[in-house]
């Protein structure tokens, strides 16, 4: 049974859990959903989603949502197979968890604000402010960033794992759409990490879906 | 002292070793003869932070549930400790709480619940679902502490912080923030109210990690203006009855309440 992806294959959410499927050799299918016509506010999908927000994947009988958790529950599901996105011993699944909780509550917010301000199909004026906020708030966190990723290849240690994939396809928008390059550029170690994950055979498949 | 080590004795012998016992914890002159203490902190798990801290109750609540031994070792925020260099090589982000484990160093409350659970899966409630190996209730509590971490927080966190904290830093509390802020959260109340009318806790019919997350911030929300939003919910009311009441949450509530002078 193949794992059904309810989303735009192009919003962020939904492509940290495609790159996930493909590192895990999982067959999954899209079932594209219009955000801008607001398919994701009708009541078969908040059915599925009570929030109203995307990524949701059936898989036969089951329903999940919430990107990180249906990583995390394909990645432990699928832990023989493809990548391991978790880490192996306890230490290391702790880092995981502490790289990924950092990038939920650190770095998302941020980014995604400056995500929707120039968001090119929301045609909102920009609101400076905003911006100027969350960009000082984005580099104390990539100066942090920095830091880490001089000591380490990866943000959990030598290998990489869900805490680094997350950050994917947010900082995508952030170096193209948003313009904002300079950031991870101006950031030596983090400047390679980004060229090492977004060289991913997985994240090349999933800009082209 | 094991007395469980005394029974069946003679009681002339019981009186005799107790007694005995007790002379070398008196005897300055015995202590000198005692080897030192094996150095036992770095076995010990330690928890920098503060029992009111929101962050650091959220992992207290998570060692009560499961009956792990931590060592609270404070943090005095008021001298900004927690910037410090010294904080800072353990958690740079500059927040408490931080776990040492060994050589293992871990902040973000959340990561450390889901650590602790992990290691001391087979003691204590369990709160990842681990025991039984259903990777789908495992996968439920993944989901609702997602929801708590990208939903619930986000929407009460900035009413918590104009009422409580911003008076604090000499700010007047703004107004539309906490308006704005309190319909979105009302409408993720009203999610929570549908999905507790289906099952008594949030990933099933039984309490996990994901109900744990939301008491330190919840409490302060029922000691807020608007505790009715919870009280007016009654599948949420309920909830939030039954996790309160939990011995561990109770010993939780005790540490963030201050103390009476």
């Amino acid at each position: 049974m193949v794992v059904k992806v309810i989303g735009p294959p192009n919003a962020s959410s939904c492509r940290k859990v495609l790159v996930c499927l493909m590192e895990k050799e999982v067959e999954f299918e899209i079932i594209p959903i219009d955000l801008f016509k607001g398919e994701q506010k009708s009541p078969e999908f908040l059915k599925l989603q009570p929030f109203g927000v995307v990524p949701v994947i059936q898989d036969g009988d089951y329903t999940l949502y919430e990107s990180r958790a249906i990583m995390r529950y394909y990645s432990e599901k699928y832990k023989s197979q493809g990548t391991d996105l978790l880490g192996k011993t306890l230490e290391e699944k702790g880092l995981v968890e502490q790289w990924l909780e950092t990038e939920g509550q650190n770095y998302h917010p941020p980014i995604f604000n400056l995500h929707l301000q120039f968001h090119h199909r929301l045609g909102l004026p920009i609101d400076d402010k905003i911006v100027k906020e969350s960009e000082e708030k984005l580099e104390k966190v990539l100066d942090i960033y920095e830091e880490r990723l001089s000591k380490s290849k990866y943000l959990a240690g030598e290998f990489f794992s869900l805490a680094d994939l997350s950050h994917i396809p947010l900082t995508h928008y952030l170096v193209t759409d948003i313009g904002k390059a300079y950031m991870i550029r101006n950031r030596k170690h983090v400047s390679v990490w980004w060229d090492d994950i977004t060289s991913r055979a997985s994240w090349k498949k999933v800009l082209q879906l | 002292m094991n007395l469980t080590l005394f029974k069946g004795g003679e009681p002339l012998v019981k009186r005799t070793i107790f007694f005995f016992l007790l002379s070398i914890c008196f005897s300055p002159v015995i202590y000198k003869l005692l080897p030192d203490p094996i150095h036992t902190s770095s076995m010990a798990l330690k928890l920098y932070g503060i029992p009111m801290s929101t962050c650091t109750a959220r992992v207290l609540a998570c060692t009560y549930e499961k009956n792990i031994e931590v060592q609270l070792v404070p943090v005095t925020l008021a001298a900004g400790e927690h910037k410090q260099p010294s904080f800072l090589a353990k958690n740079p982000f500059g927040v408490i709480p931080v776990l040492e484990d060994g050589d293992l160093t871990l902040f973000e409350s959340r990561a450390i619940t889901a650590y602790l659970s992990k290691k001391y899966k087979e003691q204590g409630e369990d709160l990842l679902r681990l025991k039984g190996g259903n990777l789908k209730e495992e996968a439920m509590v993944g989901l609702w502490l997602e929801v708590e971490s990208q939903q619930y927080s986000p929407a009460i966190t900035p009413i918590l912080y104009e009422h409580f904290f911003a008076p604090r830093r000499g700010k007047i509390p703004n107004q539309k923030v906490i308006e704005d802020g309190l319909v979105k959260f009302e409408k993720v109340l009203d999610v929570y109210e549908s999905r507790l009318s289906q099952s008594k806790y949030l990933a099933g019919d039984f309490y996990s990690l994901a109900d744990l997350h939301h008491l330190s911030f919840t409490l302060y929300l029922m000691r807020s203006p608007w505790a009715s939003l919870i009280s007016s919910r009654p599948h949420v009311n309920a909830w939030w009855e039954c996790i309160s009441s939990r011995p561990a949450s109770q010993k939780v509530i005790q540490g963030m309440t201050p103390a009476e002078k």
